[in-house]
Order: C-alpha cells, then structure tokens, then sequence
C-alpha cells in the first residue's frame, strides 16, 4: 500500500466521529432523493404506461341527453382525432345487512369490441357479455373491498329500479385513477366504486336508447386544445352540454397530477438541504484537518509530492465520506421509497405500481452529492495546493481579534470575561457561526415540513367539519323537489332536524373568462351546512344577488358590483346576468351563494331542493340509509363521520411514516452540525480551554466557553429555521391546485415546539459527547506544545 | 523558621510510554516555605516539570505525599484540585498561553472574575509594567510583554504559591531579564511564595533556594547566602 493511502486510512481512523456524522448527512440526502424522485417517477412511469396502453383520453365532456348521430359532427372539429361516446350514470348497490347503500358510476361499455379510449383493464374474470343485461364489471378496489369475486351476485339501483346481475369480472380504468365519492376529497372503496356495463343495457335502464351522456375525444398531435374546447362545448350546448374539460383538468388526473407536483417539488428541496449541510461540514471539518496537518503537507511537498497529489489525496477523504454515504442513503432511499409507494396504493389504483430503482437515478443521487461535497472541499483543497513548503512549516498566523462595534459602544462591559470569549469567536467567524446557524435551522425547518401538513389538514377538518359541515347524513337528489316532497325525510325515525339546500350546476362567464361550477340556494336560517372562511367564520348568504368564493372572482376577474353572465346547466338552461354582491374567502371549490328564493325567483320557479342534511338522534336513526334506499329519486347519500374518518385515517397513516423519517434525518443533520462545529472548536482551542483549566476553572466553566459558541449557533438557528420552514411549506404548497382547495399556510405552535424540542435535544446530546472530549483534556501535554 | 506551604515527601510519578516505564519522578522530598522564591534547576527530562505539575495541582504523584498547609492533596479528586488551583497557585507557563480572544486586561479580568479576594486589574498591570498597553490583544503583543501579562493574570488573584514553567523559555535574554525582574518584584512586594523552574543555570542567583533535580531525584539544595538582583545576572 501506497505510503499516502495508509495515511488516509489512519487519518479515518483518527476522524471517525465527524466521518461518520458526515456521511450520515450525505446519505440523508441521497436517501431522499432516491426515495421522493424515485416515488415521483414510479408514479409518474406508471401514470404514463397505463394512460398509454389504455387509451386515455384527452378531452373529457358530459352532458344531459345528445343523439348518437351528434358524435360525426365531434368528429368533424378540426383537431379531433377520435371520439368515443358512452352513457355514464349514477348507481346505488343496497347490499344485505348494510346500513347504507354502497354507491357509484356506472359506464357502458361498447357493444362490440374494447373502448377505443379509456379502456378498462380486466384484473379477472371476463368482461361483461355485451348482450346481456344482468352482467357487471366492478372496479377491482370496490370489490376487494367488499369481498366481491366473479360470479357473485349483486343488487344494483339504476334509475330508482332494482336489478340483481352477476360480477363478470373485476377490471380498472385509467380515467378513475382516483376516485373521488360525491363532494369530498376523498376516496371509500368499501362505499363507493366504478363499474362497467353493456351500452344497451345501460341505455334500457335509464332511457338513453341511440343516445349518450358523456363523451371522450382525444386530439391530433398539434391541435389547438382552446379551439377543440370551444367546439365541443358550443356543438353540445343544444344537448344540456355540462362542458368540456382537457384531462389536466379531469378531476382524477387532476389529483395524481397535483400529488406528483407536490412530490416533485420536495424531491428538490428536501435533498437539496441535507446536500448544503453536508459541504458546509466538509468546508469546517476538512479546513481543520489541513489546517492541523500543516507541517505535514510541507515534509510531503519537501520530500516532492506535488500540489496535485495532495489535493488528491484530501478529496479521496471526501470521496470516501460521499461514497459511505451513498452506500447508506441508497438502500434507505429504497426502503423509505417503497413505503411511499406503497402509501399511494390504496388512493392512486394503478395496475403495476411499484418501487422501481432506476440506475441512473442512484447515478444522479451520487453525482449531485459528489458535486456538493466538492464545493464544500474546494476551498481546503486549492489552499493544500498552493502551500509553499517552508511557508507551511510555520504555524498558521495567530488568530486577529478586534474591538467590534458593540464593544466600542461598551456593551460588552455588561458580559464576564468568558461570555466576552463567547462573543468575541462568534463575532470574529461570523460566518461559520451564521452557518452553522443555517445549517441547524434547516433541521427545524425539515421538521417544520414533514410536520405542516396535519397542522393544515385538522385545521381544514375543524373549519369544514365542525363549523360547515354539522349533518350528520347528506342526501343528493336526482333531480329537484318541492318543499312537499321533503316531509318524507323529515318524517324519517331519528331525524332531529332537516335542511335542505337547491345546487345548480352553472357555468360562470365573465368576458373570455369561464368556469363551471355550482350556484348554492341557501336559506338564511340554515345551521346544517353553512359557509365558513379560511379564518374559520361563519358567513351567511348575501340577500340579494351573489356571494362568490374570492378565488372564482379572480377566476373570471369580477369585483363587487358587478355583473356575471351565468348559464344553468340544466332544466330550462337559461342564461342570467347576476349582480356579486360579495366574496368569500373560502377553502374549496369555485362557488357561488345566493338567497334560495332569490334563487327560485331567479330561476322562474316555486322553491325547490336538491339536497337534504340530516340530523340524526344516533340511537333511534339505525338503518336510516335502508329505508332511504326505498325513497325513489336518491342519487346517493353520505354520512359525515365517514368522511372524517377517511380523512383522518389518510392523514394518519402518511403522518407517522413522514414524522418519523423526518425526525430521524433532522437529528442528523443537527447531530452532525453541531458535534462538528464543536468538535472542530475543540481542537482549536484546546490549548486555551487547558489554560483555564489550570487557572482554575472548573470543568463546567471550560465547557460553558466551548459550548456556549454552540448555544449561541443553535439559538440563532432557532429564528432561522421556523421562517425557513414556513417559506419550505409554502414553496410545496404551491403544487396545489387553488381552484380546488386553498389551504391556509398554518403552522401551530405545537409543530414549532416539536420541531425545536427535537433539534435542541440531539444539539445538547452531541455537545454533552464532546463536552466529554474536553473533560478528558490532557490539560500538561496540551500546555507543553506551542501552538 | 517561616511556615511551610507545601510539602512533598516521597513522591514518586511513573509513566507509562507505551510499552516503557518511565519514572519521571523516583522519590522527591520537597518543602516551599511562605515568601521565599525557590529555582528549580535541572535538564530536560530531570523531573522538573513533572515535579512542578504536583505541586500546582494538574497531576497527582504514583506514590508519596503532597500537602498544601497541611492539607493532603496526593489523593486528592479533580474538583478538590480544581479549587486548591483556583484558590491558591498562581501559573506561568513557557508559552504563556493567553486567551486570543482577551485583551491584556480581560485575560487579567479572567482570573480576578474568579477570585475571592483579587487585586485591581488596572494595578495589577502597573505592576508588571503594561499599564498603558492594558487594551491590547495578545497578537498585538510582543513575547516579553505577553509573559508579563502572564505573570499579571497569574498574580492578580493573590496567589499563596506562583508556579513559573520555563518562563524565560521562549524570551531572548534581555526580555527575559525583565520578565525575571518582575517576577522577582511580585515575591518582593507582595510576598508570593514563588517556584520557578529551568534549565538555565544562571538564573539561580536570584533564588533564596535553589534545589537541582536530576533522573527523577533531587540531586544538590542550596541556599544563596546572597541573593542577586535579576538586573545583575547574564546569561
């Protein structure tokens, strides 16, 4: 062995605690990239094959009621490339010895052959017999869900009638990636799901012979979306056309998507960090060790290593720290990798998603941290090669210390001579200590981050849940009933108190500005679902014209006062002019509130009602949802305590694997910030800590001077990291779609505290390590040497 | 006769180099009376240093006792040494061991911060002939001026016992006369019961005592019938 490389190895050996804090560092930073990019691209990959191979369509329209023949005329737009027409209704499933029916979509398949776009992918059994009318396709979670298999039998609602058909087969679909049940964001495979059924059978059921209610278009490479967009929706228009949406904006891509945005953005910053700290060490700890060998690199360069060599020979002590590093991040990105995939599983359904380990994506993990470790090095190593021998067999010049600002003013007559010493090192390195500083706050602001969401969220569910949503169980009508038709729920066992709201599914026009959406027709008195903002208060509905959420304001550019052009989607389809009469600051959706009879009046009817909450007395309403299942004219119900549990449970499950990785990778950094920082004070300022020793102060008194530099790093790194956090929260935020939730930045105080407490403990651990260090001073020996 | 401060009776140190045992120490008997100013001569390797260290309290000896007033020390726990440094011995080092970060004045101020009874920082420095260089830090210092603030630190506190290392070690000869002359000032003046150690046979003319130190045994004790003044020693 080369005489160098043993030196190297010894200089390991000697290094070890500070090596190893390093790497750790490093393979934080390789670990989360591997896992975050590699969870983004296995989401991504898999999003990509399966919209590929299943035919994914690209413009997405429904409507009330359109002739087949319309489908030429789709097919003529300039743009188009093919056009596939379905009938896509709404399904309830009245299982044996449920409470509740079971929901869903039910979509016809063609009669001969498979659907040109959107295609569902069989998992098993076979598909439907085109046909025959008593045989379904059910999506693979609902039925895993429910322990459905082919062959089972089951009791399906279409248009109030009761049919019982056999399970063909269990399959998937693009388009339904995501599945989102009635208005809340999230997903209930045991209550709700997706299936599949022949056209004609569909057609029969809900009278839709020759006709079709729902379209898919994909477009020609080049066409112009706008222009498609405008076509379809004014050819469709006539048919009680509902618009037409690109796939961005289809609501299950729209969530993956935002997901993917959302992981994109913290595959950046979260190794970013750890990458930043880790050349921030390698500059303090290397900087030391050449400093310390300074007469070793002379002898060398006397006995003709050249500059070139010896820098070599400090990189490969870098070197080795990345590739330690990497050896660790690789395998725990993987591991970390796999159990986000896996928490994707039940949200996202993909046919083959999987952790996927691309080689190049550990090549660019490893090069990016080679790259930042050398930034980090640079400066020691370029001073390695341009020490002249005799010049390095001096000592370096003895440190300058000066009278600061402060000190010119006299405030640092206020400190004891061992504060002043404090004050006086981190005055004169303001910049390693400023740092250091950073290098901390970025372990709270890590924290901060993996820790924001539930903040957010049980902010969301405590604004949305305890103060808007207060029904215990919603009903959605199919179509609008008068105030007569709702003593059948009031008269419901159970029911404590009723309410009942009219929606409207409206597109909103403001010059070149268009969004559909949903106008609300509100009671004044209504204490069941009232309108909340993001700071949690309760607003009622405007008198007279529109309340409109601020964010559909911005959409279509309207301020208070003026008027908005709204076209009704359905019934008579008419087209108002409606005055807004105020914004509100709300957390979802693109909506509008008005006076129900406001409304009605509006409309040019008697007051009617599309939706019913109820209150429930939880003893006397069991089995409420079976004897709503006789009610004809239910579209679906809902209660809310499910929702929050879903909710809860999502959050939940992400939270813990989240709270725990990120704690892990925040004490490391902090642990190798601080214990380096320390360990390199230490080692220069030993021989001034052992004078004080011999002058008689104690062991604590010594360490106080050493670790009151640190305290000083970590109590800056405090104000630091919290903004830092905050500014990281926001910049993930921004892969959220505000059109549909608009979460408030809000971080307790208890996720501060946490993340603080955590940071603070492993800094004091690491401090009370090297504390031991110094205890152990050989107070003689070090008093012996000249500096 | 004046009252003993310390004494050692005995002591011996062995180190272990490696697989080598070294005796630094072979059984010393030592006794440093109030205000006298003893000069321990010897060798590098002699056991000087070794015997010092003892004596102030950063070592303890292998066997043999070690008391200050009457109080043993030989088996004596860190924070009881800590204190008995603290308390009582004033250090001088070869290389003077300033705090960088200090000036002249703080590194005084360092010491009387800590002590029960201390002079005035400003005097002390007046003392040692640095009044007017009192804010400056030790890389503004020259070697000479840096041993004086030493000195300074190390008496503010009104040590019992001054324990001088090599103090002239580092200094050129005209430095290291007046740095001499000012320790010799500080037993004078103040009284300080004083130990200095070297090599440098010379500077023995101006100790009341002069005790020669040689493979870990005292080897010669004399009493200088007169002392010299430091301003009239050359080397």
């Amino acid at each position: 062995m080369k005489a160098l490389t043993q030196k190297l190895l010894r200089d390991l050996l000697l290094l070890k605690g500070q090596l190893v804090t390093i790497a750790l560092v490093v393979a934080c930073g390789v670990a989360s990239y591997v896992a975050v990019v590699g969870t983004w691209r296995s989401l991504a990959g898999s999003c990509e094959r399966y919209y590929e191979k299943q035919r994914m369509a690209d413009v997405f329209a429904t409507l009330e009621r359109a002739p087949e023949s319309t489908a030429r005329r789709i097919e003529e737009i300039p743009g188009v490339g093919a056009v596939y027409t379905r009938v896509v209704e709404r399904a309830t499933f009245p299982f044996e010895g449920e409470a509740e029916a079971a929901a869903g979509i039910v979509v016809s398949l063609p009669e001969r052959g498979a659907p040109p776009l959107n295609d569902v992918l069989l998992r098993s059994g076979r598909m439907p017999d085109p046909t025959r009318s008593d045989e379904i396709l059910v999506s693979e979670p609902f039925a895993n869900a429910n322990h459905l298999r082919p062959g089972d039998m089951i009791p399906v609602v279409l248009d109030g009638r009761r049919h019982d058909m056999r399970i063909a087969g269990t399959g998937m679909s693009p388009e339904y990636v995501f599945v989102m049940s009635g208005a809340m964001m999230s997903n209930d495979d045991r209550r709700f799901g997706v299936f599949w059924m022949p056209r004609i059978a569909l057609a029969a059921a809900f009278r839709m012979e020759g006709s079709y209610d729902d379209v898919v278009i994909r477009l020609r490479p080049g066409a112009s979306e706008r222009t498609v967009l405008a076509s379809v929706h004014r050819l469709l228009e006539p048919y009680g056309g509902r618009g037409a949406v690109l796939r961005e904006k289809q609501i299950s891509n729209l969530m993956l998507q935002g997901e993917l945005k959302q992981l994109n953005g913290m595959g950046v910053v979260v190794p970013a960090i750890f990458l930043a700290v880790a050349a921030f060490l390698l500059n303090v700890v290397l900087g030391r060790i050449v400093e310390l060998q300074r007469g070793q690199i002379a002898v060398l360069k006397a006995l003709g290593y050249t500059g070139g060599a010896l820098a070599v020979h400090y990189l490969e002590l870098m070197g080795i720290i990345v590739a330690a590093g990497s050896v660790v991040g690789v395998p725990l990105g993987v591991y970390v990798g796999e159990r986000m995939t896996k928490m994707y599983v039940p949200y996202f359904r993909f046919p083959d998603l999987a952790f996927r380990l691309e080689p190049d994506l550990v090549a660019i993990a490893v090069l990016v941290s080679v790259g930042a470790a050398s930034f980090g090095a640079l400066r020691t190593v370029r001073s390695v090669a341009k020490l002249l021998p005799a010049e390095a067999m001096n000592p370096p010049a003895p440190p300058l210390y000066g009278a600061s600002l402060g000190e010119r003013l006299g405030l640092f007559k206020l400190f004891r001579m061992s504060a002043r010493m404090v004050l006086r090192d981190v005055l004169r390195q303001p910049l390693r200590t400023a740092m250091a500083s950073v290098g901390i706050g970025m372990a709270i602001a890590v924290l901060v981050l993996g820790m924001f969401s539930s903040d957010v969220i049980e902010y969301f569910m405590d604004v949305q849940f305890a103060r808007g949503v207060r029904d215990d169980l919603n009903v959605q009508l199919a179509r609008p009933v008068p105030a007569s038709a709702l003593d059948v729920f009031r008269s419901l066992p159970g029911v404590r108190r009723m309410e009942a709201e009219r929606l409207v599914p409206v597109r909103f026009r403001n010059r070149h500005h268009v969004r559909d959406g949903s106008l609300t027709g509100k009671t004044p008195d209504a204490m069941l679902r009232r309108l909340v903002d993001v700071n949690g208060r309760v607003v009622a509905p405007p008198r007279g014209g529109m309340m409109l959420s601020r964010k559909l304001s911005e959409v279509l550019d309207v301020r208070v006062g003026e008027l908005v052009d709204v076209d009704v989607l359905t019934g008579d389809r008419r087209k108002l002019r409606l005055p807004v009469t105020a914004l509100v600051d709300d957390m979802m959706g693109l909506g509008a509130t008005m006076d129900l009879d406001v409304l009605s009046a509006t409309l040019g009817e008697e007051r009617s009602y599309s939706s019913v909450y109820l209150l429930l007395d939880p003893q006397k309403s069991q089995g409420i949802e079976r004897r709503l299942a006789q009610v004809p004219g239910i579209v679906g119900t809902g209660r809310r305590a499910d929702v929050v549990a879903a909710f809860r449970k999502q959050t939940a499950e992400s939270m813990l694997l989240f709270s725990a990785i990120l704690t892990v990778f925040a004490a490391i950094i902090s642990v190798g910030v601080v214990y380096n920082t320390a360990r390199v004070s230490l080692s220069m300022r030993s021989r001034e800590l052992a004078s004080l020793r011999v002058l008689g102060f104690t062991r604590g008194e010594v360490s106080a001077i050493l670790l009151g530099e640190l305290a000083v790093s970590v109590l800056l790194a405090i104000p630091i990291g919290m903004p830092l956090g905050r500014f990281f929260a926001e910049a993930m935020m921004q892969g959220m779609d505000t059109e549909q939730f608009r979460m408030p930045i809000l971080i307790t105080a208890r996720t501060y505290a946490y993340a603080v407490t955590i940071v603070v403990a492993s800094a004091t651990a690491s401090a009370l390590v090297v504390r031991r260090q110094l205890d152990r001073l050989d107070l003689v020996a070090v008093l012996k040497t000249r500096e | 006769m004046a009252d003993v401060v310390i004494e050692a009776v005995g002591l011996t140190k062995v180190y272990q180099m490696g697989e080598v045992l070294v005796n630094a120490l072979a059984g010393v008997d030592f006794r440093l009376s109030e205000g006298e100013l003893v000069v321990l001569l010897g060798v590098s390797g002699s056991g000087k240093s070794t015997l010092l260290n003892i004596l102030g309290g950063l070592d303890v000896p292998t066997s043999g006792t070690m008391s200050y007033r009457g109080q043993p020390l030989e088996n004596a726990d860190e924070p009881t040494l800590t204190r008995y440094r603290r308390e009582h011995i004033g250090f001088v080092f070869q290389f003077y061991n300033l705090v960088p970060s200090l000036t002249a004045r703080e590194n005084v101020a360092l010491v009387t911060d800590i002590a029960e009874d201390p002079m005035d920082p400003a005097e002390v420095m007046a003392l040692v002939g640095l009044e007017d260089r009192m804010d400056h830090f030790p890389a503004n210092l020259s070697g000479g001026e840096q041993q004086r603030v030493a000195i300074a630190r190390a008496v503010a506190k009104r040590p019992d016992v001054l324990l001088c290392d090599e103090p002239t070690g580092a200094l050129d000869f005209k430095t290291g006369r007046l740095v001499l002359s000012v320790l010799d000032r500080v037993n004078r003046e103040l009284g300080t019961t004083t130990a200095i150690i070297t090599h440098n046979a010379p500077i023995a003319a101006v100790a009341d005592r002069v005790i020669t130190l040689s493979g870990g045994l005292v080897k010669e004790e004399t009493r200088n019938e007169k002392k010299l003044r430091p301003s009239e020693i050359v080397w």
